[in-house]
């Protein structure tokens, strides 16, 4: 079929031609400037840069508020997720819709909201101040904005999935005496495990990189709540763009890692699903 | 989830128990269900978590933004400055969409119609933008085009700005919204499959009254969904258009820039009108995507009965 494919339908060379070419231009001619770049500064200065005591501070920060968002999304974007593929409730189609919110609200307008509600005379903010507990302001600030901007990702992964597997196969499992325990650790939990791991990957990854949302609320004191995307903000304003760029590698091998990654559990969980 | 497991487990035996019964359908069910208090438990997390993180938001942006009064808001979406950063928004949108909707276009035909070698690398490389922080997205243009970048002295000599100028804003936005047409048409290019392309081709069709007359009509729905979606992030970028833009009052300005410097003035209650016409953009998109959504899931249907509920909707 594909090689018939290959002979009959024209357009090869054209779409081809012109998606590398776009592909060239808008991105990776760009991006190999980061590359160029640092391999200009030498490995001393690279590593002097990179291995500073606010650089690894940052870094500490963004994976730190990264790993903590994205696991309150795993266990909240689950239950979410549950709730939404398997329960009729008031409401449902309105919060079906509107976890999509954090995908299509500009970072900026994400940002300047979520500390208005949890600055200390806030919404939330006030009753968390009484207490002692500043958020925003706070390094939890940044764990509230990257939750918020990851929250769609893995509802929307795990939804489908509870979707698909419905019915019929945690009927069989009913059928064969399980127990509704035993259908969830050994039908639902396995069936769901890539998607939830894809779900915090990436959740985990935008996290990484968020700037909007995290400048509003963090503060943005270096070495307390100053995240990485911040502080390259700051040395291209102070045009230090070596700096810049050295910092923004190695963040970018992490955020390729973690695409990497994503991409093969993403196959291994398309083969696992078809072989089951 | 212990909890749920637990209560599951009676609910499970209690029907297993039943299940040899005539009515066995709904004895089945029930053993599928989760117990009401369960039930309740789950729904009230999953509400009250998203009513703390979207909910609690939403209202909030436009409260803040009426506060003062709707004379106020009128006032502040409708200044000089604000009318600027809205013209400009709409034009990064304008130019940025259909260039990343050929893009679409063009990859997905090159994905979906043909085999070659190294396709996974480019679907990959067409996820880039998602693994790119977008300071970061903005940064490679600096290096680009920036004083001290590759193209900086040319740029100057001829007395063309494209960092911290509109040029600069439209380029990084392209960069960041460039997956989103191509990711959404493929899955439905895919579904629909070649065959109906195939026959126009052997009938003696061009490759252009093939795409027009039958490749575009199937996919149009998947491409307007992908449209939608490109144009909310276009407007919206916040973080890449920052660091390319300069941030010159009333000429490099886009709305979410726009918000930022409101707010950093201290002029909140303008800085929440302005984003709230962002949220009303976002809200539209949102109920915009779940309308397209129903019209996807029925291309997507085999061929046969897809096309009648097409027919039928349309």
């Amino acid at each position: 079929m594909s090689k018939t494919t290959r002979r009959v339908l024209p357009g090869f060379g054209l779409t081809m031609g012109y998606t590398l070419a776009y592909l060239g231009l808008i991105a990776l001619i760009p991006l190999s400037t980061i590359l160029l770049k640092t391999a200009g500064m030498g490995w001393e200065r690279f590593w002097h840069v990179v291995l500073s005591p606010r650089v690894i501070a940052a870094y500490k920060l963004s994976v730190g508020a990264s790993l903590v968002a994205a696991t309150i999304n795993s266990i909240f974007g689950f239950i979410v997720a549950w709730a939404l593929s398997r329960y009729e409730f008031l409401g449902k189609g309105v919060a079906d819709a509107l976890v999509d919110l954090p995908f299509a609200l500009p970072t900026s307008v994400a940002g300047i909201t979520l500390t208005s509600i949890y600055a200390q005379n806030g919404i939330i903010g006030r009753l968390f101040a009484p207490l002692g507990i500043k958020i925003a302001f706070a390094p939890l600030g940044v764990i509230v904005a990257l939750t918020f901007i990851g929250l769609p990702f893995v509802v929307r992964t795990v939804q489908p999935v509870l979707q698909e597997l419905e019915a019929e196969l945690e009927e069989a499992a009913a059928t064969l005496g399980a127990s509704r325990m035993q259908t969830f650790r050994r039908v639902i939990g396995p069936a769901l495990m890539p998607a939830l791991i894809t779900g915090f990957a990436l959740a985990f990854a935008r996290a990484l990189g968020e700037y909007g949302s995290v400048v509003f609320i963090s503060g943005n004191m270096p070495m307390h709540t100053e995240v990485v995307p911040l502080l390259i903000m700051t040395r291209l304003e102070e045009f230090d763009y070596q700096g810049a760029t050295a910092i923004a590698l190695v963040m970018l091998a992490l955020s390729f890692t973690m695409l990497f990654m994503i991409n093969l559990l993403q196959r291994w969980s398309a083969s696992r699903h078809a072989a089951g | 989830m212990p909890p749920v497991e637990r209560e599951a487990r009676r609910s499970g035996h209690a029907a297993n128990r039943s299940m040899p019964v005539a009515g066995a359908r709904v004895n089945l069910r029930r053993a599928t269900e989760d117990p009401a208090w369960a039930r309740w438990l789950i729904i009230g997390l999953a509400m009250g978590f998203l009513g703390i993180f979207l909910f609690l938001p939403l209202g909030s942006v436009f409260a803040e933004a009426l506060n003062k009064g709707v004379g106020l808001y009128f006032a502040a979406i409708t200044k000089p400055e604000a009318r600027n950063a809205i013209k400009l928004t709409l034009l990064t949108a304008a130019i940025a969409v259909p260039l990343n909707l050929i893009f679409g276009l063009a990859a997905s035909w090159a994905i979906t119609r043909f085999e070659f070698r190294g396709k996974n690398l480019l679907t990959t490389l067409i996820d880039l933008p998602f693994a790119v922080s977008p300071v970061i997205a903005g940064m490679i243009y600096v290096l680009v085009f920036g004083a001290q970048g590759w193209f900086g002295g040319w740029l100057t000599d001829h007395d063309i700005r494209i960092i911290f100028a509109v040029p600069g804003i439209v380029l990084a936005t392209t960069f960041v919204t460039f997956p989103f047409v191509a990711r959404e048409l493929i899955p439905v290019m895919e579904a629909t499959g070649a065959d109906e392309e195939l026959a126009a081709i052997t009938l003696g069709a061009n490759g252009w009254q093939t795409f027009f007359r039958i490749t575009l009509p199937k996919v149009k729905w998947g491409l307007l969904y992908g449209v939608i979606i490109c144009n909310a992030r276009a407007m919206g970028e916040f973080g890449a258009v920052s660091v390319v833009s300069g941030h010159i009052r009333g000429l490099t300005n886009t709305m979410p820039l726009y918000v930022e410097i409101l707010y950093n003035d201290y002029d909140f209650t303008a800085s929440f009108a302005v984003a709230s016409l962002l949220t009303s953009l976002a809200l539209v998109t949102l109920v915009v995507k779940r309308l397209l959504g129903g019209k996807i899931a029925n291309t997507r249907l085999p061929s046969g009965s897809g096309d009648g509920i097409e027919r039928e909707a349309a």
